[in-house]
């Protein structure tokens, strides 16, 4: 095997969001960096809602909006408390988000990936696609010196290894740097595009330009499990989706396509879709498990970044923000230890890990640690709530005759029976306990 | 042995979505490749040079991205890329283009020695004329030997070539002068996948970028829009058909039943049919 004499910098492991990130600050900065990616192109296996979040893109590419492929700005979120038949909805609708420079918008991540890797290269950087990292290699003393790929010649050798290989981390795994993916740790999220002319989906949405609207779903729609539906405006698409945890679904054996389904069909959300044209289907696995889920993200070589790090704050469907500014770190402190001529060592690369406790990203995962075990454990939050809370609305609404302190008296005790004052108590004080 | 081989950056034809509203291609967002019918000839190219030594360059006519696919090429193993790229040759027909082609096959001759071989695919997936070989053959005067399916000998010193043609009705086996031009059909090799050391020089090596003129071409009258007598006048989607096709609802039904009904639905759309049946039947 012919050995490839040179050595780079930095490998950077994958091509989404938090590899870009990484390879991209790195590059910008004259490191030698190579980015190695699986897919035929960056992004074409890569799926997500999607959502970007501004700030965090902003950050590395402060004027990304000049040239980078956006769907629509969100200016309203609406959160669906859902059981068969209704939902009751939380709408958050501000002008304040028609801005110059717009928070969140909606994109399509495999124009999106691509744009940003074209960045990369731009920087410097040498991007391989169609190339998949087999392992890594390791010296006498398991410090990381370079990876091995399915392609003939090697191994590649660098100074430090970035993992941003995404939420299987097969890389990690093999490497036996971290544990398999538990079934109660992640969610598998199935979406459709749903194609309409432009002009539908902003009647629909009540739109205008390039504003968007998002849906979060929650109750009826995951059939008991943990899990939320999804629902974002594209330019002319409407991008829809729901996912639940692994562990659930294969337990209660409900395929994954027969949730989307019923959710489409659902009465709140068939007429959003309604003769739309149908042109992609996927599916993704989303690290859930939080704080507590993390696995090892430094060693001696080597960090991992993003999803492949299990950052993925659940609780406010945030993950690419998470991704970039972690692979953004990442790369900062390797350019960090590059100017001080310091070794990408256990100890040296522990820096990462403390500029990602002191940025949002695990302060905001450590906040929400308790979140996931939570759901696991009183699935009447995310199902009998979303529920009682129809019926209360319905009672509350429908006339009929009755006079309104037995109403309000009826709609207590139905509560009550669903469940229990303690029960009501509990769940409070859990989930504000979980929450701060 | 220097071999020259043509290649085209195309949209992958498997990704390409027609938009739901407006029925036209959707081209953003569409990877591009090289055309697969190319890749073939590459791997043939490399083949042969690994037996006999030498060189292989890739040329491509096309915008300045099409050095994607060039790279691409250098990563399966080729060593020298040259892109032809000129606002000139916008809009080029199959004779526009094989002329430019040509030429820049031509100076490619001279910069780094006559080709023995130029290849190309059988045909492009997004023009499927299977022209262009020909037409750079017939301009550079070269021996044409087109939908080759496997080279049987070649004979440098004695300056042959033999390869297996597949023609109508069965297989030719040619024998003729080099140089020569070989257009190759698909599924005759495997194509390889180049070395992580292959698709690094492939990122970064310093591609040939030519335009018209430093491709030693001086009459722009051959060229793009200019040198087309072909030309594209509409694109549309073909209307659906208005009769649909009809399910036969075969649940809890009895063979009989099914036939019958499917005999009664067939006379319906051809009602002239059961008089012909009939008159066949009764011998004549």
């Amino acid at each position: 095997m012919a050995t490839i004499e040179e050595r780079f910098d930095a490998i950077v492991v994958g091509a989404g969001p938090a590899g870009n990130a990484a390879a991209y600050t790195m590059a910008k900065a004259g490191l030698k960096v190579l980015q190695l990616e699986r897919g035929e192109y960056p992004g074409s296996k890569n799926v997500q809602g999607a959502i970007l979040y501004a700030d965090a893109l902003e950050k590395i590419i402060p004027d990304f909006r000049e040239d980078a492929p956006l769907e629509r700005h969100v200016i309203e979120q609406r959160i669906w408390m859902m059981d068969d038949t209704s939902h009751t909805g939380m709408h958050y609708r501000s002008e304040d988000f028609n801005e110059e420079k717009p928070n969140r918008y909606t994109i399509i991540r495999a124009q999106f990936d691509r744009w940003f890797s074209s960045k990369v290269r731009e920087a410097g950087g040498i991007v391989l696609c169609e190339t998949t990292v087999a392992e890594l290699v390791k010296d006498t003393k398991g410090h990381v010196i370079g990876v091995l790929t399915d392609r003939h010649g090697g191994p590649l050798l660098a100074d430090v290894v970035v993992m941003a290989e995404g939420v299987n981390g097969l890389v990690g795994q093999r490497a036996g740097l971290r544990d398999e993916l538990k079934p109660q740790a992640v969610a598998l999220a199935v979406k459709e595009m749903h194609f309409l002319p432009q002009e539908v989906v902003e009647s629909r949405f009540n739109l205008s330009g390039d504003a968007g609207v998002v849906i979060e779903a929650m109750g009826a729609v995951s059939k008991g499990m943990v899990g939320t539906g999804f629902l974002y405006t594209n330019r002319e698409s409407i991008s829809v989706g729901i996912g639940c945890i692994v562990e659930d679904l294969a337990k209660s054996g409900v395929t994954p396509y027969s949730l989307l389904d019923q959710f489409k069909a659902h009465p709140s959300i068939a007429p959003l879709i309604a003769g739309a044209e149908v042109k992609e289907y996927a599916a993704h696995l989303i690290p859930e498990g939080g704080f507590r889920s993390m696995p090892a993200i430094y060693g001696g070589g080597w960090v991992v970044t993003g999803d492949a790090a299990h950052l993925v704050n659940s609780v406010h469907r945030e993950g690419s923000n998470l991704a970039m500014t972690s692979g953004r770190i990442a790369a900062e402190t390797i350019i960090w230890l590059k100017r001080r001529r310091e070794p990408c060592s256990f100890d040296n690369l522990a820096e990462y890990r403390k500029r990602l406790e002191a940025s949002f990203v695990l302060k905001d995962m450590r906040k929400y640690q308790k979140i996931p075990g939570l759901l696991h454990n009183n699935r009447q939050l995310l199902n009998l709530y979303p529920r009682m809370l129809s019926g209360v609305a319905q009672s509350w609404l429908r006339v009929d005759g009755k006079a309104k302190r037995s109403k309000e008296t009826e709609i207590f005790k139905a509560v009550r029976k669903q469940r229990g004052l303690v029960g009501l108590v509990a769940d409070g004080l859990r989930l504000a306990r979980a929450w701060r | 042995m220097h071999i020259v081989v043509c290649i085209k950056q195309v949209p992958d034809s498997a990704q390409i979505r027609v938009h739901p509203v407006t029925n036209t291609i959707m081209r953003q967002g569409v990877p591009t490749i090289i055309n697969p019918y190319d890749l073939f000839a590459l791997e043939e190219a490399l083949r042969l040079r690994d037996r006999f030594g030498g060189e292989v360059t890739v040329l491509t006519m096309g915008p300045p991205m099409a050095e994607d696919s060039l790279r691409k090429a250098l990563g399966i193993g080729a060593d020298r890329g040259v892109l032809l790229t000129d606002r000139f040759f916008a809009g080029s027909d199959t004779l526009a283009t094989s002329y430019a082609l040509a030429q820049a096959v031509r100076k490619i001759g001279e910069t780094w020695g006559t080709p023995e071989i130029v290849f190309t695919g059988k045909q492009t997936i997004d023009g499927d004329t299977a022209q262009v070989g020909p037409g750079i053959a017939c301009r550079l005067g070269l021996q044409q030997l087109t939908y080759v399916a496997s080279i049987q000998d070649l004979d440098l010193a004695g300056g042959t070539i033999t390869v297996s043609r597949r023609a109508e009705g069965g297989v030719q086996e040619l024998k003729t002068r080099i140089p020569a031009l070989i257009t190759m059909l698909e599924g005759t090799n495997e194509v390889r996948r180049g070395s992580i050391g292959d698709v690094l020089r492939g990122a970064r090596a310093e591609l040939v970028v030519w335009n018209a003129q430093a491709a030693g071409i001086t009459d722009m009258t051959n060229c793009g829009l200019r040198g087309s007598p072909t030309v594209v006048k509409r694109v549309f989607a073909p209307k659906g058909r208005a009769t649909k096709a009809i399910q036969i609802d075969t649940k809890d039904r009895d063979n009989e039943a099914i036939v019958e009904d499917l005999i009664a639905r067939l006379y319906a759309v051809q009602p002239s049919l059961e008089d012909d049946l009939l008159r066949m039947a009764a011998g004549y």
